[in-house]
Order: C-alpha cells, then structure tokens, then sequence
C-alpha cells in the first residue's frame, strides 16, 4: 500500500488588523486600502484548514494523529493569533500588511517547521466566508 | 376572492434579511483595573483589540400588500440596515468609531439592542420589527426580539 491521502484539520481564531503601507500618503492608503485602512482596526473571525498529504502508516492507519495536528496548529499558530491585533501583537507583521496572503504564508511557515517534512502541507485561511486565500497555491 | 385565497393574501409573514459587517473591538471596564479587566474578560479584554466577522439577521413581520405582493421592499430593508447599521459598525472598531455605543460595553448583547434602536424608528409604521439575530462567530450568537 503506497497510496496517499490528505487529511485536514479546521481550526480558527478571531483578531483585529488594519491594512496600511507607511511609506505612503494617507490618500493613496485609502484609495488602495479602503475601509480596511482604518486608523482604529476593524476585525475578523479567521478560519483555516490545514491539509497534510501523506501514506497512512501500516500500524496507526493514520497519515497523522489528527489531535497531536490540532495541539501543534494550537501551540504555534492560535495561541499566536487568537484574540490578538495582527500589526501590533504579532512580530513577523511590525512591516509585513496582514493580507489574508500574508497570513496564510505565515501559518504554513510556523506549521511547516513543525511537521514531519515526508507530509506535503497545504493551508487554507479564510478572512470572511466569502474571502479565502490559499498556500502553497494549487 | 374564495375565503382561502382571502387568508393567503391577507396573511402574517416574517421576512428576514441577513447582512454582514466586520469590526475591531475589546471588553475593557474602564472602571475596573487591568488585573480585574483580565480576570472577567481574559482574552478579549486585550488592549490592542481583536476582531470579528458579525452576520446580522434582521426579521421583519406584517400583513403582505394586495398590490405587490410583498411585506416589504427587501431593498429599501436592505438600505435602511446599510444606511443607519452597517455603514456606522462595518471596518470599524466599536469601541472608537461608533456613536451610538459610545460609554458602553462593546458585548454581543449590547450591540443587538443598539442595532434595535438604531433600525426600530427607521421602519415605516406597517412594518414591525420581530426579532434581530446577530452572531459574533460561527458558534456565538444573539438574539433579541425588543422586550
């Protein structure tokens, strides 16, 4: 047996954020970024999906203990995120905007070094139910 | 018209509308030190903010016009919650931006009934407001229905 199947875990957390380049006039931050140029933070319910492909092993039949994934993906993701203002509370963003591609290219780094490297990993993080990016892209 | 067709055109029927808007805000007592803040509050009393993505579902109920069919124009509804509601809470921090919350607790509960006030007396006098329904997550919601 060498077939490979993707399991997933949904997880989520809640932050606020703005989207804003300092090295632009505040004129240009709000013909680009809009509302979500908002001097005071606005926010979101985030909701993300963490796909990791392997061989289910012989012994387990499990790709990956899917609760050993949600307490790797609650230590080094959630407990950095959750309840958090994203330019402020969280380091990698002091000059990074926290796009929904941003973040989600953040989440897979943080995971990718924590999961065994044999495991293709692929994240989904949706801002809003009707906004999602995606990374590695497919 | 045959009575029945007479029950049908003359009926009772809610109507709802669900809206969307998204906001930063905090549960802070400023009353209260910060010790006590965290304690009630714990993650949501930090002082940076958070957020979330609010899903509004705004029940309407009365009697259907012969003429249209309708109970209400769902656009004008649609106006109405966008003029008075959602342009004043939508990308917005609750605690800082907003008006009509200005000196309160920026809870779920709280915001429900200030979208109350702020829609109520928008309506035109045949329409009744039933019931506002507001979620701050999936799993977290709100309901109030003016009492």
């Amino acid at each position: 047996m060498n077939k490979k199947v993707s399991v997933y875990r949904k997880e989520h957390f809640n932050a606020a954020h703005r989207l804003h380049n300092s090295s632009w006039d505040e004129a240009k931050n709000d013909a680009i970024f809009g509302k979500c140029n908002n001097p005071s933070y606005h926010g979101h319910n985030y909701e993300m999906e963490v796909k990791v492909t392997g061989v289910p092993a012989e012994d387990t039949g499990f790709v990956i203990d899917v609760k050993l994934l949600s307490n790797i993906i609650n230590e080094y993701v959630i407990e950095k995120f959750d309840h958090k203002n994203l330019n402020l509370d969280v380091k990698e963003f002091a000059d990074v905007n926290p796009t929904a591609e941003n973040i989600v290219i953040l989440i897979y780094d943080l995971l990718r070094e924590k999961i065994d490297k044999k495991f293709d990993l692929q994240i989904r993080l949706y801002e809003t139910p009707r906004n999602f990016a995606e990374y590695p892209a497919s | 018209m045959s009575t029945f067709a007479k029950i049908f055109a003359t009926g009772m029927v809610y109507l709802t509308r669900i809206e969307h808007f998204n906001a930063a805000h905090k549960l802070f007592n400023p009353k209260w030190d910060k010790e006590r803040n965290e304690i009630v509050f714990g993650k949501c009393a930090n002082e940076n903010w958070h957020g979330h993505n609010y899903e509004l579902y705004v029940t309407i109920k009365g009697e259907i016009n012969a003429e249209t069919g309708f109970l209400f124009d769902v656009k004008i509804l649609s106006l109405l919650i966008k003029q008075f509601v959602l342009d004043k809470l939508d990308h917005k921090n609750l605690n800082v931006d907003v008006d009509f919350l200005t000196g309160q607790m920026c809870s779920t509960e709280n915001l429900v009934i200030a979208i109350w006030k702020q829609l109520k007396p928008r309506l035109p006098p045949q329409v009744e407001l039933h019931s506002l329904k507001l979620y701050e997550t999936p799993r977290i919601y709100v309901e109030y229905f003016g009492e």
